[in-house]
């Protein structure tokens, strides 16, 4: 009795949650509606069979339930009402599978017009390649990958020259024009997911897979990655913006072609000098930092770190929260480089000078902390020598009163929340595990006693490490 | 009969006489069947123990701070692995096969009991090496359960260097293991059935078992293949998976291999293995239907060609994992056809399973509750792959709780709830003392209600667009505030179904000794394994002479018949000459 | 992967006939037989043994169809890293060794059909010895291999040579196992013939079902 009423209540239950549930499909932003629509036809169609096997079970139980004298009825088969159910099933599985086919169809033929847009993805960022003006992708290769050519592309295939490269992980796209969005993987699995777009497809390393898609609606939607990548993957994001066609050639215009990149040349250590004068005011003559007046060290920082810290003070993606007054004194300061030939000449001075270890401030157990640290080591690396490309900067050797500032601002949004900082989007994700002040002490402690030298000197040619950042933009 | 010759010539038993020989080296199947199964839900614990972590995690993160991002990927990864292969593959197969094959068949033993019992000791090594990955450097690999490379094998994946080694040398283990038992569990079927058991007498169970096993010896060869060539992969650099990848910065050091080719590989084997474990639910709750129904089977004929199609398409269907894979789309016509055309004999049993019900004699005994909420969670599970299973619409759905919930609902709740009901229903047979009535319907009720409360909101994240496999949400604007409180919610279900657990199995040690004496038949059945002299069977099942079998397994209430059942080896002199041939199929 | 699943359709169809052929449409309900006429249930007649090694061989070509299927898209999936081997000449004298070997099981087994002991043990003894020729001659070929610069890592192709052959050579040594263990018997004083016979089938089952996958596998190197 229990039994069959429990099985109506569930079925009711379905049903009321189902249609009172406030968690559906994201409103569409593409032309998928399609899929939709197939994915309507499909709740119908099971939901029919739901609500009448379950029924048809609780009245069975209802009704047949064990009384004294009962009896079974003996019949062991009923071919005809067994036909019957077959077919019955067969047409509905062809009603859900019928139009889903004819989606399959539309979705796995581009149209001829669509534009091509290339997504990369690598551990745990993306990137993003047009063709420019040529309309045609450069090629690319895995082996050719290095922070100056983050996206590996042939110098000697010409198509290349014009590519128009986003190392932002912030994409724009333009309504209303089907786009075949081609995706490819530096390292591992990735997939380019946007909820709105319904469409999506795995990146595969060593391949080129796709999907195409028109967007309908104007607005910004998170890309996720949606293929485990390993330890940072919930943390992979993204964005794709839909503009206007003009707001979108603007956007577009105020990026950097591959042929542009290609020709930066290295910053020069002897001009940066010059312009040093007033950083060491803070940071020291040695660029060795300043507790007293908050200033961390800086020798010794990937020069790719210090040149995207520089750009985003400048541009107020760091520094945007009004508690975070360190950084607000950063800005004018970092205003004081008038281009990117300054910054980088200034890195490439930091770059030259010596590197000396700094003495620990903070009392944490550095057994305790080697556990934790297994999390950062991800992107950090084993040794805190900072990976160009998980854009993880290095922590050994580097001020630990500034770091632990640097955890307690991304816990508490007063780093990482501007709306263009990605990786300290990530970081404020990371920065949650460390449940309390003890735990950040702890793990302090561990990174003080890591050498960064352990890891061996960098694998890449690292003359290119300084451009890696944030590409220069064309016309400036 | 140079029949009965056969069956009791080669059976040369090997009476045990020490303790040892008795219960640890045993060449008993019941003995191996239970050392089996008491190893399964041992590691069915630890996986279920690592479920409430990564709960706890998802429905208050950071509150606990109990396990880091790290940690949460290597317990997917061990859950997911242990679940469907430790723990049900071997249950079913090695567990419930092991006791069920020889007794339902009316065999003395497995034909091979000595390769029975080496099969047992390979798998508890594969459970061991398993184990062992906990406590190796890095821990045991964070890869996910389908370990693709080239993450499994690359930096920024937890366990990447030894993990993964562990795991797919126990892999690799498990499978010899499995292979042993299996090519015993197809022999004894075929060879060693006693007289008048035909194929077409044998109970849904041993059919379930018996596909089910062909499935896994022809499916499990692919995972060894894959693992084997990962293996080399890490190990030794070859390139057959990995192609060339910067990783962590660092420039390529393979080239040329293709990640797809193993994702195919996993797929072929992982796509029957669903049916590994579905099939033997399917046979066993047949079983339980029929028995606690008071009826026979409905249209066992189609049940068994249902079982046979299902498993001649399971291997037909494997892409449908891949729809978003980056195979060429154009597999997606054919796997989507393949994949709905195996829902319709799917369908069919689950049409006669209620219409077994349907004018039937309904005990709501605790092993029948469990069997109708197996129906109805089959059913969820099931409609739900005919969303996951057409491609167009699988493609905004893949990767999200929608999946998390459907995989869940099809091949963890309903088969564990088959696996609950045959431990209530054969409890009795294998030491002689019934389970608290009790206590079983406090862990049925919590169970299945717990479990669809864990589940149904699932989906409906799912089609929000929620992602699977993520240690922590935030930081996207498409997700509102709401989903986690659902996340919430669905943890205070999943601890209270994880505490009633503890219920079953409090119940299993207390019964062992305080049950009531059950009797060699308390549920009044048909099939073999209640007709034996002893309860608990002794060695050897069936005394001196043994069993003939006259009539199917399922002569539940047979018009003019003294008792509401009649036993498969009951000679046909003994019924009322009642014309029940006559007895119209209405 | 459509090799394996053409061997498993092709499996699936012999299981089928097979049922069907047991009257899989038999309405079990319908009657129930006087004990006299209760067929036998089981394939009567068949040791077990064989049933087993019929299933083991059945696993084992799943196996190798998904090796040869994995070789087959590795192949089609490179962009030009394929490198085809140049198969060692030693392969050439292996199969020959191998083919010997097979026939020599096949001698033993009609000793054993006739009651021939001795002609049974001169043929067990010769297979077994052959297929160790066999093995050795396989790890010359390796040995010339790594001589000559291809490692497990250089190529694809040369990976696939070394797991294939390995993968092979173990299924061989298993086989050479079970021959141990009969020589041994053999060697025992007053060993009867009805004591190998079964014995010396299996093995020549294995041993003629090992020489057809190394042909198969043979001229998939040879053809790639």
């Amino acid at each position: 009795m229990a039994m069959a009423v429990a099985l109506l209540l569930l079925v009711v239950g379905t049903i009321l949650f189902h249609f009172l549930s406030p968690w559906w499909f994201t409103p569409i932003a593409s032309n998928w509606k399609m899929m939709d629509d197939t994915v309507n036809i499909t709740f119908v169609v099971t939901g029919i069979v739901f609500v009448a096997v379950n029924l048809f079970m609780a009245s069975a139980v209802f009704l047949y339930r064990h009384r004294e004298g009962q009896k079974a009825q003996y019949s062991p088969e009923n071919k005809k009402l067994e036909w019957w159910l077959t077919i019955l099933t067969s047409v509905g599985v062809a009603a859900m599978l019928t139009p889903g086919l004819f989606v399959w169809a539309k979705f796995v033929t581009v149209p001829k017009e669509a534009s091509v847009v290339e997504a990369v993805g690598q551990q745990w960022t993306w990137s993003y390649r047009f063709p420019g003006r040529d309309g045609v992708l450069g090629t690319t290769d895995a082996k050719l990958i290095t922070p100056g050519n983050p996206f590996g592309i042939d110098p000697k295939d010409p198509k290349g020259a014009d590519d128009i490269l986003v190392s932002s992980q912030e994409l724009h796209l333009p309504i209303n024009k089907p786009v075949k969005v081609l995706l490819r993987s530096k390292d591992v699995n990735h997939q380019f997911a946007v909820a709105q777009f319904r469409v999506k497809m795995d990146m595969v390393p060593g391949m080129v897979t796709y999907f195409w898609l028109t967007p309908t609606r104007t607005g910004r939607y998170d890309v996720l990655c949606e293929q485990l990548c390993g330890l940072a993957h919930f943390a992979m994001r993204g964005r794709v913006v839909v503009d206007e066609e003009k707001a979108f050639q603007t956007w577009l215009a105020t990026k950097p072609t591959y042929a542009e990149t290609a020709a930066r040349v290295a910053g020069n250590a002897e001009a940066g000098r010059a312009n040093y004068a007033v950083c060491s005011a803070c940071h020291g003559p040695q660029a060795q930092g300043n507790q007293a007046l908050n200033a961390p060290k800086l020798n010794s920082q990937a020069g790719w770190y210090l040149a995207r810290q520089l750009r985003n003070f400048k541009q107020g993606i760091r520094g945007a929260d009004d508690r975070d007054t360190y950084a607000k004194q950063m800005i004018p300061m970092a205003a004081t480089l008038a281009d990117d030939t300054a910054i980088n000449n200034v890195i490439a001075y930091i770059g030259s000078l010596p590197d000396e270890r700094t003495p620990a401030t903070l009392a944490g157990d550095p057994e305790r902390g080697k556990s934790l640290y297994t999390t950062c080591a991800a992107c950090h690396g084993n040794a805190g020598q900072g990976v160009w490309s998980t854009n993880a900067p290095r922590l050994a050797h580097m001020s630990d009163w500034y770091l632990a500032r640097q955890l307690r601002n991304f816990q508490q949004g007063i780093r990482g929340t501007h709306p263009q900082d990605f990786s300290g989007a990530q970081m404020v994700l990371m920065a949650k595990i460390l449940p309390d002040e003890r735990a950040i002490d702890d793990l302090l402690a561990y990174v003080h006693t890591l050498d960064a030298r352990a890891a061996g000197p960098d694998p890449l040619p690292s003359r290119a490490a300084l451009e890696r950042a944030e590409l220069p933009r064309r016309g400036m | 009969m140079a029949y009965v010759a056969i069956a009791d010539r080669d059976h040369v038993l090997h009476d045990p006489e020490t303790f040892i020989r008795k219960y640890i080296w045993s060449q008993d199947h019941k003995v191996i069947a239970i050392q089996y199964s008491v190893t399964a839900i041992a590691i069915g614990l630890v996986a279920l123990g690592m479920s409430v972590l990564m709960r706890l995690q998802l429905g208050f993160p950071h509150a606990f701070s109990l396990i880091a991002p790290n940690n949460y990927y290597q317990f997917i990864t061990m859950h997911g692995m242990i679940m469907v292969i430790y723990l049900l593959t071997a249950l079913f197969l090695g567990g419930f096969g092991n006791y069920l094959i020889p007794l339902m068949c009316g065999a003395r033993d497995m034909v091979f009991p000595y390769m029975n019992m080496l099969s047992y000791w390979v798998y508890l090594l594969a459970v061991l090496v398993l184990v062992a990955g906990f406590f190796i450097p890095g821990g045991p690999t964070g890869a996910g359960w389908t370990l693709y490379p080239p993450q499994s094998v690359l930096p920024g994946t937890p366990g990447s260097s030894w993990g993964i080694i562990f795991m797919l040398v126990s892999l690799g283990i498990f499978i010899v293991a499995f292979t042993m038992g299996g090519l015993n569990y197809v022999t004894t079927v075929l060879q060693a059935r006693c007289r008048g058991m035909t194929l077409m007498r044998m109970p849904l169970s041993v059919w379930g078992i018996f596909m089910a096993t062909v499935l896994g010896l022809l499916a499990f060869p692919a995972l060894l293949v894959g693992a084997v060539m990962m293996t080399l992969d890490s190990l030794l650099g070859t390139s057959f998976f990995l192609p060339a990848v910067v990783s962590m910065g660092q420039p390529p050091t393979h080239s040329g291999g293709s990640p797809l080719l193993f994702q195919h590989l996993f797929w072929f084997f992982g796509h029957p293995e669903v049916y590994i474990v579905a099939l033997p639910a399917f046979g066993i709750v047949s079983d339980l239907l029929s028995t606690h129904a008071r009826r026979h089977i409905f249209g066992y004929r189609m049940m068994v060609w249902a079982i046979l199609a299902i498993g001649c398409l399971s291997f037909v269907v494997w892409a449908h994992h891949m729809y978003v894979s980056g195979m060429n789309p154009y597999f997606g016509f054919f796997f989507a056809t393949t994949t709905l055309i195996i829902a319709v004999p799917t369908a069919i049993k689950v049409y006669n399973w209620v219409l077994t019900l349907w004018r039937g004699d309904i005990h709501l005994t605790v092993p029948m509750l469990f069997a109708i909420g197996f129906i109805f969670t089959f059913v969820n599970g099931g409609l739900t792959g005919l969303f996951l299973g057409n491609v167009t619409v699988d493609v905004p759905l893949s990767a999200t709780y929608f999946v998390v919930a459907h995989f869940h609902m099809v091949m963890g709740v309903s088969p564990i709830l088959v696996v609950f009901g045959a431990i209530y229903h054969w409890y009795p047979k294998i030491t002689g003392r019934m389970l608290n009535d009790t206590l079983g319907r406090i862990h049925f009720w919590l169970t299945f209600l717990g479990t669809y409360a864990i589940y149904l909101p699932m989906h409906y994240l799912g089609i929000l667009g929620v992602p699977r496999r993520y240690y922590a949400f935030g930081g996207t604007e498409f997700l509102p505030e709401s989903v986690q409180s659902v996340n919430a919610a669905i943890t205070i279900s999943a601890l209270f179904v994880a505490a009633v657990q503890l219920v079953f199995l409090f119940n299993l040690i207390w019964s062992l000794s305080k049950g009531k004496p059950a009797g060699g038949n308390p549920w009044r059945a048909t099939t073999l394994e209640w007709q034996t002299p002893d309860t608990p069977p002794k060695h050897g099942n069936w005394g001196p002479k043994l069993p003939v079998v006259h009539r199917w397994a399922y002569d539940y209430s047979v018009p003019g018949a003294k008792e509401d059942f009649i036993p498969q080896n009951q000679p046909p002199d003994a019924l009322t000459p009642a014309g029940r041939e006559q007895e119209p199929a209405s | 992967m459509s090799l394996t699943v053409a061997f498993v359709a092709l499996l699936a169809g012999v299981v089928v006939w097979g049922l069907l052929a047991r009257k899989l449409t038999a309405k079990p309900w319908e009657r129930s037989a006087a004990p006299e006429e209760i067929e036998a249930g089981s394939t009567a007649g068949l040791p077990p043994a064989k049933i087993g090694l019929w299933a083991l061989l059945a696993v084992v070509t799943s196996l190798f169809g998904l090796f040869i299927s994995a070789y087959y898209m590795r192949m089609e999936h490179a962009h030009g890293d394929w490198t085809p081997l140049a198969v060692p000449r030693q392969l050439w004298v292996n199969t020959a060794l191998l083919v010997l070997s097979s026939a020599a099981m096949e001698w033993a087994r009609g000793g054993a059909r006739r009651a021939q002991m001795d002609r049974l043990r001169t043929g067990l003894t010769a297979g077994g010895v052959l297929a160790w020729a066999f093995l050795a001659g396989q790890l010359l070929a390796w040995r010339q291999l790594s001589a000559s610069g291809y490692f497990v890592a250089s190529n694809p192709a040369v990976a696939f040579f070394y797991l294939l052959t390995a993968v092979h050579g173990l299924h061989l040594l298993g086989g050479l196992f079970v021959w141990g263990k009969t020589v041994f018997r053999m060697a025992r004083p007053g060993v009867e013939l009805v004591d190998l016979r079964l014995s010396v089938e299996l093995c020549t089952v294995y041993w003629h079902y090992l020489l057809l996958v190394w042909l198969v596998l043979f001229a998939v190197l040879l053809s790639t």
